[in-house]
């Protein structure tokens, strides 16, 4: 379960959820999607196109030769220390067999999709009946999610339901800006919401859906909006991945000669520890981001 | 050993102990040593279980139902756990609750965990001589005060606090943190 604070404008957290739905097009995964301000047909029109085998070399070549350029040499006074530490792999220099590369100014081609099998919750088209889930108090329009996520992982057979199935696939959910007003939840719009413990039940309860299927799910949330912290608190421990992005829009680090080169920070508050004892916690611990023309990296 | 993983599937915490020699959560639970409580499972059952599956017992995580915030359930989950059927009560169990915290982003409130606590440590403790291992979460800056009322009334009431933490100053590849 992967938990993205949207960054104030929700420009670039709306951009990594494109990111990870477009890999899950490209792997051939199933894709659920659901979001209470933009049809998740539209969403799916707008994913970037990926950058295939020979075509990505060059492309992300010309960006590798600006950035080179613009390296300052200046020697660090208080950090020396980190002078000569080598600069985090920011750009796929050998061909990786885990993920893929995109192209953010090009739209992903409709053929690509067509063998893709998904589905979508787009909560105004939703029908308004009551939702078969037993009553637990929760915002109506999460329960009436979670049933339809549950019910597609039923009947796709994602739980290992239908043995008949040979082909395992796994489920790709997407949940667009989730505790917001549009979702009917008020966490976001007063510090004494009324129903404070409705974000959490619902996490907790996709969480159970997860674990009992083949799926991953990002979930990305105006957090910047929640006033009431113990939530986000409470949420990160329900998360298996929680990350954060910082857009310098509008606030002061945007003329900062720091960040001169980057649009935001990437802040990643818990690494899922899946399968064992303890995480794999990488040496890097600043990240920050900045989307040229064609790419979106993290360095 | 009851064991109430809130956060983890039995799939999973099967792996991660099978890590550790000589430790084997499955044997464990076929022997009838360990018994299992898994949250997430639970709470799927009582959600989208079917009419007839709810028979007798009610589910042990019923206040996220809402009909109770009470966690007599649960605590009734543990006591009959502990005195299975046909046989003697268990000789120095150890109840592992993993995590409180949770409970409490579920509906229910400080007060009726410390009530369940309290019934655990009187039935597992006091009666049968056993031990009760819980975890919680807690930082310094927390804003989260219902839990952080938990977190001190647990402190004032344990016999052993063991606080995990990262280091003060900050990451460090060698020592990542401090006990």
């Amino acid at each position: 379960l992967v938990f993205t604070e949207e960054d104030k404008y929700g420009l670039y957290s709306n951009l990594l959820f494109k990111y990870f739905l477009a890999e899950g097009v490209v792997c051939g995964h199933d894709l659920f999607v659901a979001s209470a301000k933009e049809h998740p047909d539209k969403i799916l029109k707008e994913l970037p196109a990926p950058l295939l085998d020979d075509t990505y070399r060059n492309e992300l070549g010309e960006e590798a030769t600006a950035v080179k350029s613009e390296d300052f040499q200046d020697s660090m006074k208080i950090a020396w220390r980190y002078q000569n530490l080598p600069k985090m792999e920011a750009s796929p220099t050998t061909s990786t067999k885990f993920g893929h590369y995109y192209d953010v100014s090009k739209t992903m081609s409709p053929e690509l999709f067509q063998s893709i099998k998904r589905h979508c919750f787009y909560l105004p088209e939703e029908l308004t009946m009551q939702p078969k889930m037993k009553a637990c108090n929760m915002n109506s329009a999460y329960a009436r999610l979670l049933q339809s996520i549950q019910r597609i992982i039923y009947q796709e057979g994602f739980d290992g339901s239908d043995p008949q199935k040979k082909q395992k696939n796994i489920l790709r959910i997407g949940i667009q800006s989730l505790g917001s007003m549009l979702w009917g939840d008020d966490i976001c719009s007063s510090d004494t919401p009324e129903d404070i413990h409705s974000l959490t039940k619902f996490l907790y309860v996709l969480r159970g859906l997860l674990r009992k299927s083949l799926s991953a799910c990002i979930v990305t949330v105006p957090a910047h909006l929640i006033q009431n912290k113990a939530i986000m608190e409470r949420v990160t421990n329900l998360s298996d991945m929680v990350v954060g992005l910082e857009s310098f829009i509008g606030s002061e680090r945007e003329t900062n000669p720091l960040y001169k080169d980057y649009h935001g920070l990437v802040h990643v508050h818990q690494i899922p520890r899946l399968n064992s004892l303890i995480c794999d916690v990488s040496d890097t611990k600043d990240l920050a981001f900045r989307l040229k023309r064609k790419l979106f990296t993290i360095e | 050993v009851p064991f109430a993983p809130f956060l983890q599937s039995c799939s999973l915490c099967d792996v991660m102990f099978s890590s550790l020699e000589g430790v084997s959560l499955t044997a464990a639970r076929e022997r009838g040593q360990l018994v299992f409580l898994e949250g997430l499972k639970s709470c799927l059952d009582l959600l989208f279980g079917e009419e007839e599956e709810q028979s007798g017992q009610p589910s042990p995580l019923q206040f996220i139902s809402g009909s109770a915030s009470d966690l007599k359930a649960l605590f009734d989950f543990v006591r009959t756990s502990l005195t299975p059927a046909g046989s003697d009560s268990w000789k120095g169990p150890v109840l592992l609750v993993d995590d409180l915290s949770v409970l409490l982003g579920l509906g229910t409130t400080p007060v009726a965990v410390l009530d369940f606590i309290h019934y655990c440590r009187v039935a597992v403790c006091s009666q049968l001589k056993g031990n009760v291992v819980v975890l919680v979460h807690s930082n310094e800056d927390s804003e989260d005060e219902e839990n952080e009322l938990v977190v001190n009334s647990l402190c004032h009431h344990s016999d052993l606090i063991l606080w995990v933490e990262g280091l003060a100053t900050g990451f460090c590849k060698d020592v990542h943190g401090q006990v």
